[in-house]
């Protein structure tokens, strides 16, 4: 019969539109602003803490909306962000530094949405307020530090096979290792290949010299690569969760860049000291003998270096250094017990211990100096072009006399300042970055602007929507009523995808929505329109029907597949805002065409179909 | 309701002299800008440090640039944005300074000179290499979005669809274009998308009516080419009409509702789909018409008793 849809199609549509709605009812519900509080390795969130920030936030009188504990912690709700926001402080303050207190947008969405998985959608940092970073890693050093670590390998290599070399050092992208005779260089050739098979060797003779280059294979400097920015990534990932974020974003983007999303952060300096750092610190003993004046005149002792305080007082250093901050466990700040100035509680690992207690032992009533090394980035211009360029700041923070031995456990005292201390034992605990690391493009957005996105965004949506239902009422009467419902069809399962997918929502997203809803009627007007015109040419309603339909499909069709093709080059080239673009017009248009076509089918069928009507309501 | 009770019937194709002598125009003037006055890049491609901050009285933009004169950032550009609260401070890509610490510089100066009563809505940097690579990522997404789309519709309808189809899309965003560097509107990655989007937009359209033109092609025995198109554009015109209408509204929707952060967007959008609808009907016909489109070429490919075919 003429214009009647087989039972299962009707069924697939309802079940789509089930599941749609369900899946897009949490957005009706939004979220609240919230505090997720989590205890660290030393420390218990129980009820105990409950009642205790119960009792501080009363107190204060800020509203909470509610507070649960569970599993992960605790999660405080609000009713605002400025709550949420004076909140974190003070909990802050109450707790100290052992628990992780991390601002986060929590569903408002009833517990079984949630435990089938139905979240809301998740919002870009242009919708929620927060911080964005892209950091470059500096490959170049990488690379550098990397033949630095064979040079010494090398050295050790053929100390130990007891090959005489006479100079072993880097010359451009390569080692040059030179030898005295041919047969030592052939011996440590193949002493060097059946070792580092990541090295290529070339030889060549210079003079009465017998040279060797090695330089890394292709695939050797790719993995150094990978590994730096891996490690960097995990560095970030510590560093961002001592921020306390929740659902920070810390992604690849390219061969050396990572990107980094920090919903809810206020305090964009801050993070940008913490997470671009590559901070790391050195103990070395200071060179007494030598002469600090004859060393600022140019004559350096050998085995020492001149550095300088903070006040900018020349310092002279061993070159030797003690440990390093890698072999650093952990560490904390607070008060020194005598002075009570500002200090940092340094725990080592056993390597470290050992060489620490051995030189102290060695040195006792020796000053011992504590080298902060950083890295800072700038932008320079070399030959008219902008380079950004990393500079290495060394700095002496702290001289103190051996008081005596000391190995796993010690203090760092002559810091500036509390925060300076905080952010340094932050950095220490971190770990340090395995390459020089910068920001190339950061994006900021207070919250109130979010807000205002949102809800700018929101009412655009519904102004733009109602405008186009009207329009669709007026000009195709009962048709355009079809159209209309499956135009809410379609937006409802918009929203139902992009909350299942869980992918960002962001301001030119909703403007992608905005976009949808207005090309999904096209659609609809072009079955109507070919409807009318078959009606216009004397034929019955319900073949109208059916052949108004049928016509227009590859019309439909063809338009919607082109469509899909520059969005999908622009999922692929674009970048942040452009990606979610993207995506909800990929779905919107994939979404219009189950709608408008089946969708509206489906009513039709179910109001006129195989009935004997004279005419069409269009 | 209806706009046209029978298939109307307008001499589109009769007009084209005319519909050439526009868009030649439209097209010069405004590669003529785009040559002359270029695009007023945004941040996005430049590179440099936005700040965007509320104040909670209406603020007068000289107090603004003395205070930011003052503290040494005398190149800062100052406008508002939006409000007359609200104001918008640009700084060029800075030579050895951190870039990356100059927006909260700027902040730290005008909290100091407002007793704290301003508030950070929005800061970006963004690096020059960055700047530049996001510039040439675009046109590169560009050019390959109608490469595909020229391989799409030269498989589903034949080539000179698909250079007329095509000349269409280059003809839509030169004209786009040509708008935001004669008013000198910021071009920024929001309005990119938008080009993009108008691509697609544009193309919609276009396919609609080729569609209509091989199907009258096929059924029409009769008739010229001209003829043919000019029907095919006559019984497609309300249905252009519509859509062009619907997606209009909700551009608009967006323009006046959607807030200052899409505003270039739909912007774009709104002078797209204008060019759009105007170069379904008269450029992508033309240009298939000039190209010496057939009858012969548009008929489907027969298995038995295939002399009319010809492949092209």
């Amino acid at each position: 019969m003429l214009n009647r849809y087989p039972l299962w199609k009707n069924l697939v549509i309802l079940l789509a539109l089930v599941i749609g709605t369900i899946y897009a009812l949490p957005n009706l519900y939004g979220s609240d602003p919230a505090l997720q509080i989590s205890a660290t390795r030393t420390t218990t969130v129980d009820s105990s803490t409950l009642a205790q920030i119960r009792s501080l936030l009363e107190s204060k009188n800020i509203p909470l909306r509610s507070i649960v504990l569970d599993d992960t912690g605790l999660l405080v709700r609000f009713e605002n962000v400025e709550d949420q926001l004076k909140a974190s402080d003070l909990i802050h303050n109450l707790l100290g530094n052992d628990y992780t207190i991390a601002l986060n947008l929590a569903p408002a969405a009833p517990a079984w949405l949630e435990s089938i998985n139905a979240l809301p959608m998740y919002l870009g940092l242009d919708l929620r307020g927060g911080l964005h970073f892209l950091m470059e890693v500096d490959t170049e050093t990488v690379i550098r530090q990397a033949y630095e670590r064979y040079i010494n390998d090398l050295r050790g290599l053929l100390r130990s096979k007891k090959i005489r070399y006479l100079t072993i050092r880097q010359q451009g992208d390569s080692i040059v290792l030179k030898f005295r005779k041919a047969e030592l260089r052939d011996k440590a050739s193949s002493a060097i290949h059946s070792e580092y098979r990541d090295l290529q060797l070339r030889e060549e003779e210079e003079g009465d010299a017998y040279l060797i280059h090695a330089t890394l294979s292709e695939v050797a400097l790719r993995d150094i690569k990978k590994a730096a920015l891996q490690q960097n990534i995990t560095t970030l990932r510590n560093r961002v969760n001592e921020l306390g974020v929740a659902e920070p974003v810390i992604q690849q983007q390219g061969d050396n860049r990572i990107v980094v999303q920090l919903p809810g952060i206020q305090d964009s300096a801050k993070a940008k000291r913490i997470l671009s750092a590559t901070a790391t610190l050195e103990f070395r003993l200071v060179d007494v003998e030598g002469s600090v004046s004859e060393a600022l005149a140019g004559k350096v002792p050998p085995g020492s270096r001149l550095y300088k305080e903070r006040n900018g007082n020349p310092v002279l250093l061993k070159k030797r250094v003690i440990i390093t901050g890698d072999r650093i466990t952990n560490a904390t700040s607070g008060f020194d017990q005598q002075s009570g100035s500002p200090a940092v509680f340094i725990n080592l690992d056993g390597a470290g211990a050992r060489i620490m207690a051995s030189t102290t032992k060695k040195n006792l009533k020796k000053p011992m100096a504590v080298v902060f090394i950083e890295h800072k980035n700038e932008t320079k211009v070399i030959n008219g072009k902008k380079v950004n360029v990393t500079r290495k700041v060394e700095e002496v923070i702290n001289i103190a006399t051996i008081q005596g031995v000391f190995s796993k456990r010690f203090q760092i005292t002559g810091l500036d300042s509390v925060n300076e201390a905080r952010d340094l034992a932050l950095l220490l605990r971190a770990g340090a970055l395995a390459a020089p690391i910068r920001i190339v493009e950061e994006r900021t957005i207070g919250p109130s602007l979010g807000k205002d996105n949102i809800e700018q965004g929101t009412r655009s949506v519904i102004m733009g929507m109602l405008l186009v239902i009207v329009f669709m009422g007026l000009w195709y009467r009962g048709f355009g009523l079809v159209a209309n419902v499956a135009l809410v069809a379609n937006l409802i399962l918009i929203m139902a995808i992009l909350s299942m997918l869980q992918a960002t929502l962001t301001l030119p997203g909703i403007a992608g929505i905005v976009l949808t809803v207005g090309m999904a009627v096209d659609a609809n007007v072009l079955i109507f329109e070919r409807i009318r015109e078959e009606l216009r040419n004397g034929n019955t309603p319900q073949s109208s029907i059916n052949a108004g339909y049928e016509k227009a499909l590859s019309t439909i069709a063809d338009a919607n597949i082109t469509t899909l093709i520059a969005a999908v080059v622009l999922y692929i080239f674009g970048t942040g805002p452009i990606k979610g673009f993207a995506i909800t017009l990929s779905i919107g248009i994939v979404t219009s065409m189950f709608t408008a076509i089946m969708g509206t089918r489906a009513l039709i069928n179910l109001f006129v179909g195989g009935r004997k009507i004279k005419s069409l309501s269009i | 309701m209806q706009i046209f009770k029978q298939t109307p019937k307008f001499d589109f194709m009769g007009k084209r002299k005319f519909a050439i002598a526009f868009s030649l125009i439209l097209v010069l003037a405004s590669i003529g800008s785009l040559v002359v006055r270029g695009l007023n890049f945004g941040l996005d491609f430049t590179g440099g440090t936005l700040l965007e901050v509320g104040y909670e009285v209406p603020v007068d933009l000289n107090n603004v640039r003395k205070t930011l004169h003052q503290a040494g950032f005398g190149d800062a550009v100052v406008q508002h944005f939006g409000t007359s609260k609200d104001i918008l401070v640009r700084l060029a890509p800075q030579q050895a300074k951190a870039g990356e610490s100059l927006g909260d510089q700027v902040l730290t100066a005008l909290q100091k000179a407002a007793d704290g009563k301003v508030e950070m809505r929005r800061q970006e940097f963004v690096g020059p290499q960055v700047g530049d690579e996001l510039r040439d990522d675009g046109g590169l997404a560009m050019i390959i979005a109608m490469g595909f789309i020229l391989v799409y519709v030269m498989a589903r309808f034949e080539y000179r669809f698909a250079v007329g189809s095509i000349i269409a899309l280059i003809h839509d965003v030169i004209i786009t274009l040509g708008f935001f560097s004669f008013f000198q509107w910021e071009f920024d990655l929001t309005v990119l998308a938008a080009v993009l989007a108008v691509i697609g937009y544009s193309l919609n359209d276009t396919i609609v009516v080729f569609d209509r033109i091989r199907e009258n092609f096929r059924r029409i025995r009769k008739g010229t080419p001209i003829s043919i198109i000019n029907t095919s554009l006559n019984q497609t015109l309300s249905r252009t009409m519509m859509t062009s209408i619907t997606t209009l509204w909700v551009v608009l929707a967006m323009f006046f509702m959607g807030g200052e952060l899409i505003h270039s967007f739909s912007l774009a959008l709104i002078i797209g789909i204008g060019v759009g609808t105007y170069s379904s009907i008269y450029v992508a016909s033309t240009a298939a018409l000039a190209l010496k489109i057939t009858r012969e070429s548009l008929m489907p490919v027969q298995k038995e008793g295939a002399d009319q075919q010809e492949i092209s």
